[in-house]
């Protein structure tokens, strides 16, 4: 084969200095820049856990969290930087790996990256990591000029002596540094000092997302490495009853054919095209056991059936809301239902893992790198010591990566080829398949109203799956899952309802069904906003009045709520005509910390096509770190929410799920794409996450301009099940 | 044997003729910034240039593709990231995850090719490649800046 330019990058031997044990090997990282593994421990000193400076000042920043494309590691950067007082020029950054962190006790706390919480979760350790470097920096200069760290200060990696005006370069104190006794005390910049937090610092990664450089996890190369391309039964739960291994070992390339567990196969290959091949030609019986026998209808009916139990779990009560209703002049009642949804992340589930008895490395994508590490040692049948988790940038995580159902059958596999690196990769369509899936719930809404249209009691019974029931069970409150109530609870920081009734039920018939339920980006916000704020859109309509209106006059003890409701009115025009032939929505809601509301301007022609021409959102978010991230993360929250309206759904038929690509799953394209305008009103005071919140107002703003076009409500989504020509 | 014009460079591939281009490039030539995202030729994740047309490699069989026909990979578009449409992303910051975004680029590096100034229909009609991160937008606004920069094709 010739040589190629640009062929592959550079390849460097990371795994030097990794805990003894480990298999050397060398692998395919990208030539240079942000996105190494920490380097091997000797080789430059920290000055602590979260900075390392080199002789030449360049500037290592430390990331526990994951990137996946949301931006945290810039954000984290930022926030070091600010107190470091470090040339940001020079910034690059390396993960830590889960390993590291269990012998040097969680010296970066948290790496779940999920929640929208990896800036507003560590804003104040890191912070205090970046000062506690500066001070340590800027006292190493000191030592060496023989003068008190009072009369020195530092600015962009130069610690400067005032009174003689001598300066030092951090890379040329970092050493010693390194050498002094950290800070006891660590104060932190006010708000108004910042220079670097608030910026919108281009993002550290960008470059080598532009020439295909970045090595995801599915790109990962090792000397002797193998493929593995897995199947589980399509029914969940299933098992594998036999296979006919002869059948395909023969074929070029295939190495082995797996059982991995009780529910999946493999054939492992020089090849991914060899592997899925020869899987695609393996004959396997499975034994789905009773969860064939379950359809679509089967499990529309046990929601339908939780909406009127007797038995429910409280998320927010206040007063008597059934006395309120039962006693109302007027009843309004509604029923609406939100279905599966599949994260599709672009790159498909993969992990490369390296078993021998003694240790176990993976290479892989996760959104918790700890989390990560405990299900592989688990898999492993290894302690966590003898194992570590080396994490690749995320080709999209959106909660799919929070679990690690595909890492435990990639260690499963491996275990089983001692020694040889194998790369498990999932296709396209084991990823449709075999999903953590949104959550599916229905929910009937019922208010009462009194002779003069006013709410004296409202009504919300949600009836369906719990994700904690299945994802962490012990979380559950007597049985109860608090995350239920996103967005509808009557306080706290993740999620408080905005609006104040004279009476309010909010309650929950726990339905849960055999297909596993997951966090997806939003979780249960998405059909929460779209149940509460489209209903008070029939409730406004059905006693003539104005939608943003009727808002307000709930939202008077909600002012950060009616905040960003007023901006997203008061900037697509609330109250003026629309252009000829467009209609307007609106909607907001809290969750994740920050405060969004979005307003949207929509045509439907008359054969039923809808577009949405506009749409314009609100965050305050407290600090906005990185405006122009937040920008990013609300246009794409838009794509993400807008997709679920239109086109998301996936239906259960004889125990499995249908949708199996993007043929039958679709997503938002380019084209359907509307103008975003972004309005960050960062109110101060508080920290709010920015990667998921506008997702939850997007589709019911929408939902109600429909209605507003067309007189027709949608309780189901998504629209393409729905005829939208008007009423 | 398989012999494939890959960035400038004949290679050959010991790989089965059924073999899509794609899996040919990133697992037999070792270049893995196209990707793979669905093997359908739904999402885009896996467009080259062949020739100087868009094509989704992941459904194209390398026995369909001749010595003569130059294949243009991510990899090759420019030396060293300096094509305008890299030159913009990177000035807009559209990437996210990214993982799509090779596929993206070869996409818009191929309409400005053929439209130097691209209307924002000639966009929606170009651009039909997959992104769940959701930088539709900032893709739109790379490509009429690189326009703007002057690609003459």
């Amino acid at each position: 084969m010739a040589p190629l330019d640009n062929a592959a990058p550079s390849r460097r031997g990371l795994m030097k200095g990794a805990a003894a044990g480990a298999v050397l090997l060398g692998f395919h990282l990208p030539s240079k820049g942000a996105l190494g593994q920490a380097a091997p421990a000797g080789q430059v000193p920290e000055v602590n856990a979260w900075v390392v400076i080199h002789p030449d000042d360049r500037v290592v920043l430390r990331m526990a969290r994951s990137e996946m494309g949301q931006g945290t590691r810039t954000g984290l950067a930022q926030m070091i930087a600010e107190e470091l007082h470090c040339d940001w020029s020079k910034v690059t950054t390396e993960y830590v790996t889960p390993g590291q962190s269990l012998a040097r006790n969680r010296a970066w706390g948290a790496f779940l990256t999920a929640g929208s919480q990896g800036i507003r979760q560590s804003q104040d350790y890191v912070r205090r990591g970046g000062a506690a470097a500066r001070i340590m920096l800027v006292q190493a200069a000191a030592n060496r000029w023989g003068v008190p760290a009072e009369q020195c200060s530092a600015r962009d990696s130069v610690v400067t002596h005032t009174p003689t005006g001598r300066t030092l370069r951090y890379g040329e104190v970092a050493a010693e540094a390194a050498r002094l006794t950290p800070p006891a005390e660590v104060p932190l910049k006010a708000p108004g000092a910042w220079t670097v937090i608030g910026q919108s610092k281009p993002r550290l990664d960008t470059a080598e997302k532009t020439t295909g450089r970045l090595v995801y996890g599915a790109d990962l190369k090792m000397p002797g490495m193998l493929v593995a391309v897995p199947r589980r039964s399509p029914v969940f739960g299933g098992r594998v009853r036999s296979f006919d291994a002869a059948a395909v070992r023969g074929r070029p390339g295939v190495r082995h054919v797996l059982q991995v567990g009780d529910s999946a196969v493999a054939v492992v290959a020089d090849t991914f095209w060899q592997a899925k091949t020869a899987l695609d030609a393996l004959p396997v019986e499975w034994d789905s056991g009773e969860n064939a026998r379950v359809q679509q209808a089967t499990i529309d009916a046990m929601l339908t059936e939780g909406l009127d139990a007797a038995e429910a779990f409280v998320g927010n009560q206040q007063g008597d809301a059934r006395a309120a209703i039962a006693g109302a002049a007027r009843r309004i009642e509604a029923v609406y239902s939100y279905p599966f949804q599949n994260h599709a992340p672009m790159e498909p589930m993969n992990a490369t893992v390296v078993w021998t008895p003694t240790r176990c490395d993976v290479w892989c994508p996760t959104q918790n790198g700890e989390a990560a590490l405990a299900a592989a040692a688990q898999a492993a049948g290894l302690p966590q010591t003898a194992v570590d988790v080396h994490r690749m940038d995320l080709g999209g995580g959106f909660g799919r990566r929070t679990t690690h159902d595909w890492l435990i059958d990639a260690v499963l596999i491996a275990k089983q080829v001692p020694g040889v690196p194998i790369k498990t990769m999932w296709t396209r369509e084991e990823d449709m398949v075999q999903g953590r899936y949104h959550p599916v719930t229905k929910c009937k809404l019922t208010a009462g109203l009194d002779a003069n249209g006013e709410i004296t009691g409202l009504h919300m019974r949600i009836s369906g799956q719990s994700i904690l029931s299945f994802v962490f069970p012990t979380a559950l409150q007597n049985g109860r899952d608090p995350v239920q109530f996103q967005g509808l609870n009557p306080g706290g920081t993740e999620g408080a309802i905005g609006y104040t009734f004279p009476n309010l039920l909010i309650d929950h018939a726990m339905r849960n069904t055999h297909v596993p339920p997951h966090f997806w980006r939003g979780v249960n916000h998405n059909q929460n906003a779209i149940y509460l704020e489209c209903f008070l859109d029939e409730i406004a309509h059905a006693t003539n009045q104005d939608p943003l209106a009727l808002r307000r006059k709930l939202m008077a003890n909600h002012p950060k709520h009616l905040g960003v409701l007023n901006a997203v009115a008061e900037r697509i025009g609330w109250g003026t005509p629309p252009p000829a032939g467009i209609h307007r929505g609106i909607a907001q809601q809290m969750g994740f910390g920050s405060y969004v509301a979005a307003a949207a301007e929509v045509s439907v022609s008359n054969s039923g096509e809808l577009k949405i021409h506009r749409i314009v959102a609100a965050t305050d978010c407290g600090v906005a770190v990185n405006p122009r991230q937040i920008e990013m993360q609300v246009e794409g929250s838009f794509v993400y929410g807008l997709s679920a309206l239109l086109y998301g759904e996936c239906t259960v038929k004889d125990g499995a799920i249908e949708q199996t690509n993007f043929d039958t799953y679709n997503v938002l394209r380019l084209a359907e794409m509307p103008k975003v305008e972004t309005i960050v009103m960062p109110s101060g005071g508080f920290w709010g996450g920015v990667g998921e919140p506008t997702i939850m107002v997007a589709a019911p703003a929408v939902l109600n301009a429909i209605f507003a076009a067309t007189g027709k409500r949608i309780r189901s989504v998504p629209l393409k099940n729905e005829d939208l020509r008007r009423a | 044997m398989a012999r494939l014009n890959v960035n400038g460079t004949v290679v050959e591939v010991n790989a089965s003729p059924d073999t899509p281009l794609l899996w040919a490039l990133r697992d037999h030539v070792g270049l893995t910034g196209t990707k793979y995202g669905c093997g359908v030729a739904q999402c885009g994740a896996c467009t080259v240039h062949i020739d100087g047309q868009v094509m989704r490699s992941c459904t194209l069989p390398i026995s369909e593709v001749t010595e003569t026909q130059k294949i243009v990979t991510i990899e090759g578009l420019s030396p060293d990231g300096s094509h305008p449409v890299q030159v913009a992303w990177r000035a807009l910051d559209v990437p996210q995850c990214g993982f799509c975004q090779s596929g993206m680029i070869m996409a818009a590096a191929a309409l400005l090719a053929e439209k130097p100034r691209p209307t924002d229909e000639d966009i929606d009609a170009a651009m039909t490649n997959i992104c769940r991160c959701g930088t539709y937008n900032r893709v739109r606004a790379g490509i009429h800046q690189a326009a703007r920069g002057g690609i003459t094709g």
